[in-house]
């Protein structure tokens, strides 16, 4: 699969690239980390925000910072250096582009900070109208999204020449990974660039009066939940793609790793209604259709376990491993690249299984918008995603830098992510609990009104501190981590870890590269599920909502 | 930092099934789990007004 | 493309047990009538207070319907209309609300009431008050400053 394009190291000018990325992605987990502890101690009523900050503003510089701030900038470092590393170095025209769209959004990111920081958009990383921020607040995000898409522009071209480059076959299995989650990417993002653009701006600028509030929501979650197949696909580009080599084994099959990607750029984005099913206005018959549709999206999840497990147990096996378990004794468990992203892996069993019941139609019911959710995808970003991509800096950012991840480093590096994996524990297991028992998510402390119910709660929200104040030791020893192999870490070569097919694996088959057969799909699947109810929506809407300011 | 070197010379011949055994054995727990979570999720619905 | 025989067992696993998902969901929403609370009426978000049922929020009774009562919320930030309400046990009770501002949630905690209000829509819900007890009525989407407060008190008695 190695072709001549690929590169052992990747270029030092697209390593400044990826690096610039990662500072803001890393400053971006600092700020928001913190909020995140704030958040978790007032909640537990024990404690109150100095100087009349509000709960609400944190939570929405929490959100903001660490769901669409980190996680995008993440994802584009990880993934310029993945087709750099595999596809070969970007052309000068790429890289410039790659630059100009780490500004764009750099300058987007810094927009929607201020206006947040002012409180002039205390609106939540979900911005749900009538709730009406100042109209710099959606400019930046704008900025954001077009920025990731000039960036995603970059990694298309190099993988298009490289596949120029050589006709006939397949493209290295990191770079097409990259490439399907950036398509993901740009046709999912169509649907909040529609909402910010077409709805939200020209309304908070005054142009036009009333919103149709219903059109902003779907057009949201048309973005939202492919959204978290956008942040999901590196870990598993890690997992499928890194982890085998790390632990001494081959990737268990190229072409069901490419098939997996595809069936979730095919199945994410047509299931936005799984987060709208307790809302008036959309046919029930609507809301199943995509409630099935997000079941299909569970299978590539259901292939992507086995190979995993299947990637562990061969290569013990290649070790000598006997018995039905005995592979697990030979895993490398002493190796952070390895151990940090496994307790991530780890993590999407539960986050899986809670998922799965979110999206089963009525039985939201039980669990919309409790703090459930909020525990739920703790476990899936905050946990699966972000342990992964902790677990790749710890090779990648001293591969970049030209420093090695040095032995006290790699030690810190598996305590931090087994800090995290208990802080984590503590606070999404009682956010989970506190769910189910009917407590609300972003909700600051209350008693409401002496409610007996809400009494109960109390306790889990004490947990909920605790286990708060454990993750913030966590991101304080990632922190430093990423602060020694950025800039203080000895000099030295860190590999770039590529995993290999058996070299008599069968030949991955060419249809898995028809982009033209997986887009078109897409479209159509996109189209089957959201036209008549969008029309529906559009044509029986109410009269439009006035911006409000309720904060 | 140990890069991962097969300590082992052996290597066993990939026997179809044999070798994956604990793989299919780990998946098949997975997947007890997500329908037990679910169970008990729809019970909780079934069981509220 | 090859796909290993236990992977190819597990999927069948994975794939019938998504199916018995689906069809004990389905059976249960379309056939027994729980589908989520979806109601496709519209209304004036100013004007909810001169509008029926809105005009006269409250537990009222109700005859010749599949339902012994209508509880008629209205919310806006951040309280409910009625702020308290009780219940007689057993009653079968149409819940209809709406909202006169942003978008509000509303969650009757430790029950299947659990519905978006949105500007312009109203939301329904059929249900039985068979348990006895007080409830928190709360809000449980972000609304503003208040949020945290908003809530009602239901009591269901014998």
């Amino acid at each position: 699969m190695l072709s001549t394009t690929s590169q052992v190291k990747v270029d030092p000018r697209d390593a400044k690239l990826s690096m610039a990325h990662f500072y803001v992605a890393f400053i971006a987990l600092a700020i928001g980390g913190l909020m995140g502890l704030l958040q978790t101690l007032v909640r537990s009523g024990k404690f109150e925000l100095p100087g009349g900050i509000g709960y609400y503003e944190i939570l929405t510089v929490h959100g903001v910072l660490l769901g669409l701030v980190l996680t995008t900038f993440f994802i584009m470092g990880f993934q310029h250096a993945a087709v750099s590393r595999t596809a070969g170095t970007h052309s000068n025209a790429a890289r410039r582009t790659g630059w100009i769209g780490f500004w764009v959004m750099t300058i987007g990111t810094t927009m929607a900070a201020t206006m947040i920081l002012m409180n002039k958009a205390t609106v939540l990383y979900t911005f749900y109208a009538p709730l009406q921020a100042h109209w710099i607040f959606y400019a930046g995000l704008t900025f954001v999204v077009v920025g990731s898409w000039i960036d995603g522009a970059a990694q298309i071209m190099t993988y298009a020449k490289w596949r120029k480059a050589n006709p006939g076959k397949p493209g290295p299995l990191l770079s097409f990974m990259a490439v399907v989650n950036t398509v993901l990417w740009f046709v999912c993002s169509l649907g909040v660039a529609a909402e910010v653009l077409f709805q939200l701006l020209p309304w908070s600028l005054g142009l036009v009066d009333r919103v149709n509030v219903l059109e902003s929501r779907t057009l949201f979650w048309y973005f939202g939940h492919p959204l978290v197949y956008f942040w999901l696909l590196p870990a598993y580009m890690c997992w499928y793609a890194v982890i085998p080599k790390i632990i001494g084994g081959k990737i268990f099959s190229d072409s069901l790793a490419r098939l997996s990607f595809l069936l979730f750029l095919l199945f994410s984005i047509p299931v936005g209604f799984h987060h709208q099913l307790t809302e008036p206005g959309i046919d029930p018959a609507w809301k199943f259709f995509q409630v099935i549709l997000t079941f299909l999206v569970v299978i590539p999840s259901l292939m992507t376990a086995f190979s995993m497990f299947a990637t562990f147990e061969s290569a013990g096996r290649a070790k000598g491993a006997e018995g039905l378990f005995g592979w697990i004794k030979k895993l490398p468990w002493g190796d952070a690249r390895f151990t940090v992203p496994f307790i991530g892996m780890a993590a999407f069993i539960p986050a899986g299984a809670g998922g799965i019941v979110n999206a089963s139609n009525q039985m939201d019911q039980v669990v919309h918008n409790t703090i459930w959710i909020t525990g739920h995808f703790h476990l899936t970003l905050a946990t699966s995603v972000v342990l992964t991509f902790f677990g790749i800096s710890y090779w990648l950012i001293p591969h970049l830098t030209g420093r090695k991840l040095s032995k006290a480093m790699n030690k810190l590096a598996i305590i931090q992510a087994w800090v995290w994996l208990t802080g984590m524990t503590f606070m999404s297991g009682s956010m989970h609990a506190e769910g189910l028992l009917g407590a609300p998510r972003r909700s600051a402390f209350s008693l409401y009104n002496g409610a007996k119910q809400a009494a109960e709660w109390i306790p889990y929200q004490i947990a909920q501190a605790i286990g708060g104040s454990i993750l913030f030791l966590g991101i304080i020893l990632v922190l430093i981590i990423f602060v020694n192999l950025a800039f203080f870490a000895p000099k030295g070569e860190e590999e770039f870890p590529v995993g290999e097919t058996d070299p008599n694996a069968e030949k991955t088959p060419m249809v898995l590269e028809n982009w033209k057969l997986w887009i078109g799909l897409t479209i159509i699947l996109i189209l089957f599920a959201y036209t008549i109810p969008f029309i529906d929506i559009i044509r029986d809407a109410p009269l439009g909502s006035k911006g409000f300011k309720t904060w | 930092m140990a890069k991962t070197e097969p300590k082992g010379k052996k290597k066993i011949k990939d026997e179809e099934n044999s070798s994956l055994k604990g793989t299919l054995v780990s998946v098949l727990f997975l997947g007890i789990f997500v329908i037990v979570t679910w169970v008990s999720v729809y019970f909780l619905f079934l069981n509220r007004f | 493309m090859h796909i290993h025989k236990y992977e190819k067992i597990w999927l069948a696993f994975g794939l019938a047990s998504l199916i018995v998902f689906l069809t004990v969901i389905g059976i249960s929403a379309f056939y027994l009538g729980n589908k989520p609370p979806s109601c496709l009426t519209t209304i004036n978000p100013e004007k909810v207070d001169q509008t029926v049922p809105f005009n006269h929020p409250g537990l009222h009774k109700v005859e010749g319907k599949e339902w012994d009562y209508e509880l008629v919320y209205v919310a806006q930030t951040f309280s409910y209309t009625p702020a308290e309400v009780k219940i007689p046990l057993g009653a079968k009770v149409k819940v209809i609300a709406t909202t006169k501002d942003v978008v509000h949630g509303f969650e009757v905690a430790g029950t299947n009431i659990n519905m978006m209000l949105e500007p312009g829509y109203v939301s329904e819900y059929v249900t039985t008050f068979n348990k006895e007890g007080e409830y928190l009525l709360l809000c449980n989407e972000y609304c503003g400053t208040g949020h945290h407060l908003m809530s009602s008190k239901i009591e269901v008695v014998k």
